[in-house]
């Protein structure tokens, strides 16, 4: 099980727990306001954009090419930043804080 | 060859040169072909303008044929922030249960009734009609008045051997008039009434705004819609392992939404005006030309997709520009998205196979290019479960 904390750009702080699936549709199921996850997590949207704890960034490893050339197109993108459709719930990740970024 | 096979027009063009000229009415337009390029074509709405005159950015150009301004897709930021804002939550309530609900029995009433004849065409009989159903969820309009645009036919623009068709697009025109006038005389809850009701920016929606929004709203997701279900129609039909690998596995069924979208790209390509000298691919563009961008060439990038002429029902990582990309990605996507979900979720609870009788493709030319999409006639047998 891992808890998974969000703030939302109106700095509403949720969290939520899970042990599988990913972040985006946690996120989507628990109406988490700013994500929308449009595509249903196959990258193509880009719409479930939220900026990692800076200590947390290497929980992650690193996003695929294709995640990073979405991300290089975002005009709120920053080094934190990540695409929650394609972080894979696991125990490891209990703890992760993420903020939900401002739309284009 | 199988008919739901859709050939990638654009390959060697794409590999070679990046660009492509295609001719339309004296504006020609650079098609840009690669995904990468063109998604930055696209997030550059300073250089690669949509708020031209109004027509201008389709292709083939509209310019002739209508004066209203479509929007918010005919304009740029910030104005068209404004009415992206207004608009966004009612073109999600797609995502809503109750909407849901009622896609899922508009959609099985009909392909109820097309199952009980023995050979149905699709694109008449299906797919316009599953089509114009829903729009009625999206207006919030009465259901009768899909009759009315299923008299239309498949396109509000284009008529059998004509790309522009005036005399069609006047129809369409003078229908949103009277139907904006209808609502200032008895607002309701529908679409035209809410618009009429709204502001931007502190201001009362204009007549001609609303008119512009209803143009979009009509125009942009028919043919495409069309094409998109005559497609996956036929698709399952050739490829009954798929039909059983959806039933047996819901789950896939999203993905499969994706990819069929990326694989038949229903809308080709869109324009856009350069606002200065530039260049792509070091190709000049000269300010005030016109540039596209070939959705159906990106969708199919050998550098981004693997297998990218395969449909691939699990596609994991597919990202395709089908609905666009950037601040004018498709308003009506969550729309189309429910509608093919919904379609193929009652495929799966209500046909055991799907027999493909015959099939009169659709074939668009640019240019050197003639590119499948969709069909102009289909013809196939449900069977039942």
């Amino acid at each position: 099980m891992a808890k998974i904390i969000f703030t939302t750009v109106e700095n509403d702080r949720i969290e939520l727990e899970a042990t599988s699936g990913t972040v985006m549709s946690l996120a989507v199921d628990n109406f988490v306001e700013g994500i929308e996850g449009s595509c249903k997590g196959v990258c193509s949207c880009a719409t479930c954009h939220v900026y990692v704890k800076p200590e947390q960034m290497e929980w992650l490893g690193q996003p695929s090419d294709i995640e990073q050339d979405m991300l290089e197109l975002k005009e709120h993108a920053t080094e934190y930043s990540r695409l929650c459709c394609q972080i894979e719930i696991n125990d490891g990740l209990d703890g992760l804080e993420l903020s939900v970024a401002e739309h284009d | 060859m199988k008919v739901s096979k859709h050939n990638d027009a654009f390959s060697q063009a794409r590999r070679n040169v990046g660009v492509a000229k295609v001719d339309d009415q004296d504006d020609p337009a650079t098609m840009v072909l690669g995904l990468k390029q063109l998604r930055k074509c696209a997030h550059n709405w300073r250089t690669f303008q949509s708020g031209a005159i109004p027509g201008r950015i389709v292709i083939p150009s509209e310019v002739n044929i209508r004066s209203i301004r479509q929007i918010p897709f005919e304009l740029d930021p910030p104005e068209h922030k404004d009415y992206r804002a207004l608009l966004e939550p009612w073109f999600k309530r797609p995502n809503d249960a109750d909407y849901q609900q009622a896609l899922h029995s508009q959609i099985t009433s009909t392909l109820k009734k097309v199952s009980a004849q023995s050979v149905i065409e699709v694109v008449s009989e299906l797919a316009l009609v599953v089509q114009s159903q829903a729009l009625t969820l999206l207006l919030n309009t009465p259901f009768e008045a899909a009759q009315t645009w299923i008299d239309w036919g498949t396109h509000v623009f284009r008529s059998e051997g004509q790309d522009l068709d005036a005399d069609k697009a006047n129809v369409l025109y003078k229908y949103i008039d009277d139907e904006i006038d209808r609502a200032i005389q008895s607002p309701s809850e529908d679409l035209y009434s809410v618009l009429l009701s709204s502001q931007v920016n502190g201001q009362a929606l204009t007549k001609e705004a609303v008119k512009g929004i209803l143009i979009l709203t009509f125009a942009g997701g028919r043919d495409t819609v069309i094409n998109a279900i005559s497609s996956v129609i036929a698709y399952l039909a050739e490829t009954p392992e798929a039909l059983l690998q959806l039933k047996q596995d819901e789950s896939l069924r999203t993905n499969a939404i994706e990819e069929f979208i990326r694989y038949f790209s229903p809308l080709t390509h869109m324009g856009r005006v350069a606002t200065e000298d530039t260049e792509i691919c070091e190709h000049a563009i000269k300010a005030n030309s016109r540039i596209s961008l070939c959705w159906a060439s990106a969708n199919r990038d050998e550098q981004v997709f693997d297998n990218p002429n395969e449909i691939i029902l699990d596609r994991k990582l597919n990202p395709h520009v089908g609905f666009g990309f950037g601040v004018h990605n498709c308003l009506g996507a969550t729309h189309a998205r429910q509608v093919l979900l919904t379609l193929v979720n009652v495929l799966c609870e209500q046909v055991s196979k799907i027999e493909l009788i015959n099939a009169q493709e659709h074939i668009e030319k640019w240019n050197e290019f003639e590119r499948k999409n969709g069909f102009k006639s289909l013809h196939v047998k449900f069977n039942g479960l």
